[in-house]
């Protein structure tokens, strides 16, 4: 349980942190709050010649307003983003979701950038992206690059964040007049989700006007549940129509099954809890 | 916790706050990894990917060229000094005892198996070393499922063996005389329910890894060892390597506990044993925790086919087990003793009137199973639980009132149950009406019919256990008739110095139990010496060389009389010293509050301090006395002792999804006096974590090619705190009229009795859908799986 040996790098500053990824090629590793990447060394999954750690990189930590959206630094821990009264006010998902991730020594190390980066379609915080539309600011040595939420999960454990760049900041659009719920289940506190809904409902009196609802853990990447949303917008807020487009969760998913569960729950699951997470966002 | 300040004589008994706690919490002690000695090399161990395989090819000569290699080695290249590890309880004659090499010399029985060593300069370049071992291996046929084991033409874990049962046990009332004919009474029965439960695999996950340390230099070779058995791994050692006994010491400093899982003689101490002495220098190894999950040993793991036969008026007329036990592919110190351990234990509380039992042990191409929390009797008593619970279902008899109509009455102690042991004391009753009350049974009852005719999708369950256990392990001349290798005496040794102040030596080896404040209250109260003026040795075989260590719910109710033996020759060795020094008879003097009176005079005292001193100076000493107080007892216990309690749990059963929550949780247990109700309180909820973590959360599995599927804790769930209920304790307390204190066990008493009072809530959620088990661990989805199968079907 002892990594192999590598390279260390701790740069100062964000372009610092893409020239010294540059020089270190295909095999440089970009280390943030090491949630994910020290238990991969640890157990030689990932034998990398250069670890650049960020952890030194100031200017990417933090939360701040932005008019109609938060931008917070990818190097923002999930301890930070909890105690952030601006999360608290415009993106109470976010908050909700962050809560349940791992246990609170490991909320004190892991940060929001390298949970979303890493894109781990089992981890809480890929699917309450895809549902907030929140977009990605990369940079390289091209300098940066926005990308949307929907084109940022590429595959299992693969983002658009190429070997050469660095994931900066998510801007997270605030949601004003919406109910939000995420709704995990897993089987221990501590362990990761077999399926987690994030929902966010905006009602107008008993009318459903917009819905967005994404999921963990339904596939290689974070799935928009479209014909979840579809069913919702527009109808009356009943428990009725809430249900029958529960029943839709499963559409465009591909579950995987594994020692934890199969798909078949997983898929059952998905429809009981966005179900339940609807219901719980829009008041119901 | 405070402690609460302790006068002579009432020590025992007493909340004392535990002395080696601060020590233990901060870390601040001497654990085997934190031993570094001038010199000293570290091992990493190179292990098999495969789960049965011929080795055909292995070098590693390209580690020695890595940098920090000191040496490197093969199982071959040692074949002629490792030996064979032991297996002290082949519990029949015919017993297949396998050849169980350290590191594996020509073939690969299970994943994780060692078969080649790296020594260097530190842990780090070790590791880096193996990788650059060459290993070619051949695939051989892998057999995992017992059944399948079993058949004939099933590949062989050892093809020297002809085949993979490793023996077959069996006990019948009728012949031993005991009980009648289980046959009979199952043709005779007017309701007879079958059951077959499988004991999941699980893995002991104490918080220390296994740690060695190995001194080849000076004259005696010392080994430092994470281990629960200091004493019996200083006897293997000498056995198997040939090394004078006198010349090995072994030291188990603090051990950050063990559940059973450091109750062995392991590869690795052998390994770092043959290294150091191979090298000529100190050498150390400490295994990851994936190293322990893959190849310590692991518990349970064993198929119960259950018949239990009955009247219709609840009255059980026999029962009949038969067990398939996974040995794995090797036998550690105790693996075929831990089913037949269990076999005692399944007519547990009640006076059922004929018993059959059959037991067959069987080789697979896993990790060796041995003792875990409880070795047997959790199994057994999981069975039997269920199956009362079962059999009430049929009769539609409250399941407290079916147990009652079966069990031992109060005033039948001493009884000798069918399967031959004689019980000593116990009250049922008194514990089940306290845990009714504290649980509030009646009112759940009503709760629960509530809630199933308005078919809420969140049930509830109840679940019962009234268990009992043996603990003390063990009479000697028992352990003798079922082939053990070893006796079940413990030892203790009372140094008295010349300020009054006290050394005991214990051969117990605890772990984290709290022996040296349990032990120090003891001696506070027959030596009438503070509490605090007692210090606690053990662990090292050179000043405790005599002992057989720390398992079975066996140090107090062992090793703590024979303190009390050894603190009462103290006593005797000081009386006439008293007398002397108070100028009479020494007739006349009584040891009370601490010290000597004079009947009539009790102004006029000697405490065991004016004595030690006046022995230390030996000036004017009775004619003829030996000038010491120091004593040893040895103590073989006549009977084992039976702690017995009454376990109920409810949990909410979330039918939607499956999910299980545990909403109370009340043990009543009855472990006869107590030394500390702080330490017991402590075993009770450590226990009971533990065997709800079997019923719900844990489990090791194998995929079709023998690779572990649990192989850290992402996979292998061990519940923390959060996913824990509060557990409401009481006690009963019956003495046990066999130990000088009364006090019987309760180390595994916990462990033993909650996984079938969680399991029984959890089918009792679902019985009205017609739900008859869930398989443990009961995962949200099975449970769903369950609930599923049957709708419709059942549900009016």
């Amino acid at each position: 349980m002892i990594p192999a040996q590598f390279e260390y790098s701790r740069p100062a500053g964000v372009q610092e942190a893409v020239r010294a990824l540059a020089e270190g090629g295909e095999d440089a590793k970009v280390l943030a709050g090491g949630q994910s990447l020290i238990p991969m060394l640890r157990m030689r999954l990932a034998v990398p010649s250069l670890v650049v750690d960020l952890g030194g990189v100031v200017e990417m930590r933090g939360v701040r307003d932005d008019g109609d959206a938060l931008v917070i630094g990818a190097m923002t821990t999930h301890d930070q983003v909890l105690r952030d009264p601006l999360v608290h006010e415009h993106a109470p998902l976010v908050v909700q979701a962050t809560s349940t991730v791992a246990d609170r020594q490991v909320r004190h190390m892991g940060t929001f950038g390298g949970s979303l980066a890493h894109a781990d379609a089992a981890g809480d915080l890929p699917s309450v992206a895809v549902a907030l539309d929140a977009t990605f600011d990369i940079e390289g040595p091209g300098g940066r690059r926005t990308v949307p939420a929907g084109e940022f999960f590429v595959d299992y454990l693969t983002s658009a964040v190429s070997p050469d760049e660095v994931l900066v900041s998510v801007r997270v659009p605030k949601l004003t007049g919406w109910g939000t719920h995420y709704e995990k289940f897993n089987r221990v506190a501590q362990a990761w989700a077999l399926v987690g809904v994030a929902a966010a409902v905006r009602r107008s009196g008993q009318t459903i006007e917009d819905a967005r609802v994404a999921l963990t853990s339904m596939g290689p990447t974070p799935v928009r549940a479209r014909g979840v949303e579809e069913a919702l917008i527009g109808a009356p807020a009943t428990a009725e129509v809430v249900n029958a487009a529960a029943d839709r969760a499963g559409e465009g998913t591909e579950p995987s099954s594994d020692v934890s569960a199969s798909g078949e729950y997983r898929l059952h699951l998905a429809r009981v809890l966005t179900g339940r997470a609807v219901a719980a966002a829009g008041g119901l | 916790m405070t402690a609460t300040e302790a006068g002579p004589g009432t020590s025992v008994g007493a909340a004392l706050g535990r002395k080696e706690d601060a020590r233990l919490i901060t870390g601040r002690t001497m654990w085997t990894d934190n031993v570094t000695l001038p010199g000293m090399l570290h091992l990493a161990i190179l292990r098999s990917p495969m789960a049965h395989a011929r080795i055909t090819h292995l070098d590693v000569t390209p580690a020695l060229e890595s940098p920090g290699v000191i040496t490197a080695f093969s199982g071959r290249e040692v074949a002629d000094v490792q030996g064979s590890l032991p297996c002290a309880w082949p519990v029949t004659e015919d017993t297949v005892v396998p050849d169980y090499p350290p590191i594996a010399v020509d073939e690969v029985r299970h994943t994780g198996e060692p078969v080649a060593v790296v020594a260097a300069r530190d842990k780090a370049s070790a590791e880096d070393a193996l990788e650059l071992i060459e290993v070619d291996y051949e695939p051989l046929p892998v057999v995992l499922d017992m059944e399948a084991a079993l058949a004939d033409d099933a590949p062989l874990v050892h093809r020297d063996q002809g085949s993979n049962r490793c023996y077959t046990w069996t006990f019948d009332s009728a012949e031993a005389g005991t009980g009648g004919d289980v046959t009979r009474a199952e043709s005779d029965a007017e309701v007879v329910v079958t059951r077959r439960f499988s004991q999941q695999r699980l893995i002991p996950a104490f918080m220390e890894p296994r740690s060695i340390v190995v001194d080849p230099t000076g004259d005696q070779i010392t080994m430092w060892s994470a281990t629960q058995v200091p004493h019996i791994l200083r006897l293997m050692l000498a056995m198997v390597t040939g090394t004078p006994e006198h010349k090995v010491r072994v030291v188990a400093p603090d051990v950050g506990g063990g559940f059973g899982g450091k109750l062995q003689v392991t590869p690795e101490e052998f390994i770092a044993f043959v290294a150091a002495n191979r090298i000529g220098r100190p050498v150390k190894f400490t295994e990851s925790r994936s190293e322990t999950m893959m190849s310590g040993h692991h518990g349970r793991d064993q198929i119960q086919d259950v018949t239990i036969s009955a009247r219709r008026d609840g009255s059980v007329t026999g029962l009949s087990v038969r067990l398939l036990a996974n040995m794995g592919a090797y036998l550690g110190l105790v693996t075929p003793g831990v089913p037949v351990l269990g076999a005692f234990m399944y007519n547990a509380i009640y006076k059922f009137p004929a018993y059959r039992f059959e037991c067959t042990g069987v080789f697979t191409n896993t990790t060796k199973t041995d003792a875990y929390r409880g070795a047997g009797r959790p199994e057994a008593t999981f069975a039997i639980e269920r199956a009362m619970d079962e059999l009430a279902a049929e009769l539609g008899m409250d399941p407290l009132e079916l147990r009652r109509r079966n069990w031992i009455n109060h005033d039948e102690f001493p009884f000798t149950t069918v399967s031959t042991l004689t019980y000593d004391s116990g009250n049922y009753e008194a514990a089940t009406e306290r845990a009714k009350e504290l649980f509030g049974y009646d009112e759940l009852r009503r709760e629960q019919e509530r809630r199933r005719a308005a078919g809420d999708t969140v049930q509830l369950g109840i679940g019962v256990s009234t268990f009992t256990e043996m603990c003390g392990l063990a009479p000697s001349r028992v352990l003798g008739s079922l082939n053990y290798g070893a006796g079940g005496w413990e030892t203790a040794s009372v140094r008295v110095l010349p300020t009054g102040k006290v050394e005991v030596v214990t051969g117990t080896s605890p772990h984290g139990q709290g022996h040296e404040t349990a032990w120090s209250q003891i001696a506070a109260d027959q030596l009438g010496v503070p509490f605090e003026d007692i210090e606690v040795l053990h662990g090292d075989t050179r000043s405790s060389h005599k002992g057989l260590d720390t398992y079975g719910s066996r140090s107090l109710a062992v090793g703590g009389a024979a303190l009390v033996h050894a603190c009462e020759k103290v006593v005797d060795k000081a009386r006439p010293v008293a007398a002397h020094l108070l100028e009479c008879d020494p007739a006349d003097l009584e040891f009370t509050d601490g010290a000597f009176r004079v009947r009539g005079s009790p102004e006029s005292a000697k405490t065991i301090a004016d004595c030690s001193l006046a022995v230390f100076n030996a000036h004017d000493l009775p004619e003829g006395m030996e000038p010491s107080l120091d004593s040893d007892a040895t103590y073989d216990p006549a009977n084992f002792s039976f702690p017995h309690g009454s376990h109920l749990c409810a949990t909410e059963v979330d039918t939607e999804t499956g999910r299980v929550r545990i909403r109370s949780y009340v043990a009543v247990d009855d472990v006869g006096r107590v030394v500390n109700p702080t330490i017991v309180e402590g075993q009770v909820h450590g226990g009971i974590a533990q065997g709800i973590a079997q019923a719900l959360y844990e489990e090791a599995s194998y995929d079709d090619d023998g690779n572990l599927l649990a192989g850290t804790f992402v996979d292998y769930l061990v519940p923390s705190a959060t996913d824990l209920p509060t557990i409401t304790t009481d006690r009963t307390e019956t003495p046990a009229p066999d130990h000088p204190l009364g006090a019987k066990g309760v180390g595994e008493a916990g462990t033993i009795a909650s996984t079938p009072a969680v399991v029984n809530a959890v089918v009792d959620a679902l019985r009205p859908s017609g739900v008859t088990d869930v398989p443990m661990p009961c995962t949200p989805e099975r449970v769903w799986r369950a609930a599923r199968s049957t709708e419709g079907s059942e549900r009016s």
